[in-house]
């Protein structure tokens, strides 16, 4: 009877436990087996050693596209937490048609990333686009927007003649095209998120904290922060993460994908284009391994440094 | 008063700016093909044409791609519903050796990003013969552990009393399920369901991966075909974009708040 329990329980999970094995487990360590070998699509497979990885520390290509990953992550998370802390002390209040106010700031949410792409890219062109338009109603001169590979400090720094190049340039101004859209399409969830936190503020310490004679903005730094704070820590992880596998609108905006001149392809599309466009899946393998521990290292490093500001009730 | 207005100004700025490209994308998507192209552009369009729909929808096989993404929206939500349930269930009413390790593994399988196992998934399935069939779409799909881990925690708090009558009753296991389990567990399992809908409509990069037949496409990847087709032709392109994203925005307005906590609560992103 006790064998038959037991029995049951397995055949319940089964079912699930056959696709993880297959579709998860299995891959992962063949994942790490592919990034020793040479594996092409067709043709002999064979070991290559650390090779993929050695090949991988010299490749100008993977640097630019981490550098590029790095400057779209600093810009996106802090910006995009910024402005929904922001957005939701505004919505945390009694005002009317604060309902209309969260279903239009969720909406992009549920709005699928390659129609959006798509529908950004018109709004970005250089030529006809809205948003250049709109900047020449104030009379400001339009960007070229996803086909400029100017360094955003390039650009700041170049009336006092000093020329950063490269990682130090900054993201280009395509890049920061998809990182002003990514912050566009993420600030509705991050909303909702910091609104869930900011209801756990009890009404009584506004009331204290008024009756001290504290301003809005020491109410805001000493009663609201700390209370939120695991809140803002939970959407810099997982905001992190998000903006660090990001792909779809490196696919659908930029051309050529990536471009112009390698500005915008952030690491996962290098990752998509060495297993999928050149076939290389050994090498994208090794691509991915260290995706894996940088994403791993920074979830770590943040839970480190950034979790001991974090006020737990 | 005043204090009132500023937050209403700012509110309003931040919905505008919000909902800017979405009337942007409607308000193309009924332009002529020269309207839509004048510069400065015009706000409203001049004649409607609602003809551009029915263009796009000619120009490429968009009613084959909403079959496509319709059959495995679907399918993967049955198969996540049953799979789930069922080692829900077992991990939370059931003994059997081994089980929380096993519940810790699976959850670990969560912490990988998708990119590591791209690549291997796709030998795998090449070597199954199922690239560029409905098998790859739904199949890698069709358990999430996440929906297993929150049904876990839900059936947890069904009280034993229950499954004790139902014990005296008579009732294997299955019935235990059907008869008591779903019916109590109904708001975690429409959760379930809108997260796996919105996450399996909008799925762009395993699609894209895993299928290359022209019959085999998704709204989405048929949409990055069609812009790289019609790169130009913003009328056409904004009006695909509009059918495809209005299902889900449709739905989004009837069920909100489920949507709202759906992502809330399983915090994962696709």
């Amino acid at each position: 009877m006790r064998q038959r329990k037991g029995l049951i329980g397995y055949l319940f999970i089964l079912p699930a436990l056959a696709v993880i094995l297959i579709f998860r487990f299995y891959p992962i360590l063949q994942a790490i087996r592919m990034s020793f070998y040479k594996w092409g699509i067709a043709g002999p497979l064979y070991t290559v050693g650390f090779r993929n990885f050695n090949r991988l520390f010299i490749d100008p290509k993977f640097y630019q596209s981490l550098g590029n990953t790095f400057w779209y992550v600093i810009f996106v998370v802090p910006l995009t937490i910024f402005l929904s802390i922001f957005f939701a002390q505004l919505l945390n209040q009694k005002i009317r048609g604060r309902g209309a106010y969260r279903t239009i700031y969720y909406l992009p949410v549920v709005t699928s990333i390659v129609a959006i792409s798509v529908v950004w890219k018109w709004i970005l062109n250089p030529d006809r686009g809205i948003l250049n338009a709109i900047f020449g109603i104030f009379g400001i001169e339009g960007l070229k927007w996803l086909n400029d590979a100017r360094g955003v400090f390039e650009i700041i720094l170049a009336p006092v003649n000093i020329e950063p190049s490269g990682f130090l340039a900054g993201p280009s101004i395509a890049l920061l095209a998809l990182i002003i859209m990514a912050v566009w399409h993420n600030i509705g969830y991050c909303v909702i998120i910091a609104l869930a936190g900011l209801q756990n503020v009890p009404e009584q310490y506004y009331d204290a904290a008024k009756i001290d004679g504290a301003g809005s903005w020491r109410i805001f730094r000493h009663v609201t922060l700390p209370i939120i704070s695991p809140t803002v820590f939970y959407l810099v992880i997982t905001q992190s993460i998000f903006a660090f596998n990001t792909f779809t609108p490196v696919y659908v905006m930029t051309q050529p994908p990536g471009g112009p001149l390698g500005t915008t392809k952030l690491v996962v599309f290098y990752l998509y284009e060495q297993a999928f466009r050149l076939w290389n899946l050994g090498y994208a393998n090794a691509i991915a391994f260290v995706v894996f521990i940088i994403i791993f290292l920074l979830t770590q490093f943040q839970k480190r440094f950034i979790e001991r500001r974090v006020h737990y009730e | 008063m005043s204090r009132k207005f500023t937050v209403h100004i700012l509110l309003a700025f931040g919905a505008l700016w919000m909902l800017l490209p979405f009337f942007w994308m409607i308000a193309t998507s009924l332009k002529s093909q020269m309207e839509a192209l004048r510069f400065p552009p015009t706000l409203f369009p001049q004649a409607l044409m609602f003809v551009n729909y029915l263009e796009a929808f000619r120009q490429v096989d968009f009613s084959r791609y909403f079959l496509n993404t319709i059959i495995m929206t679907f399918g993967t939500t049955l198969l996540v519903f049953v799979t789930s349930t069922l080692a829900a269930y077992a991990f939370a009413r059931l003994r059997f050796w081994g089980r929380d390790q096993l519940f810790i593994v699976f959850l670990a399988m969560m912490m990988v990003p998708v990119p590591v196992y791209l690549a291997p998934s796709y030998v795998i399935l090449s070597r199954f013969g199922w690239i560029d069939t409905f098998l790859a779409l739904i199949i890698p799909w069709s358990v999430n552990v996440f929906s297993i881990f929150l049904l876990r925690q839900h059936f947890k708090t069904i009280p034993q009393d229950l499954f004790d009558a139902a014990k005296v009753d008579g009732l294997n296991h299955f019935q235990v399920i059907t008869r008591i389990v779903v019916p109590l567990s109904k708001a975690v399992l429409i959760t379930v369901g809108i997260f796996q809908i919105v996450s399996n409509w909008n799925a762009f990069m395993w699609p894209l991966i895993v299928t290359h037949s022209d019959s085999m496409r998704t709204v989405q990847t048929g949409l990055a075909y069609f812009a790289q087709a019609e790169s130009t032709n913003y009328a056409l392109l904004c009006a695909a974009s509009t059918f495809i994203t209005a299902p889900l925005i449709i739905m989004y307005f009837f069920v909100q708040r489920q949507i709202m906590e759906s992502y809330t609560r399983t915090g994962i992103k696709e």
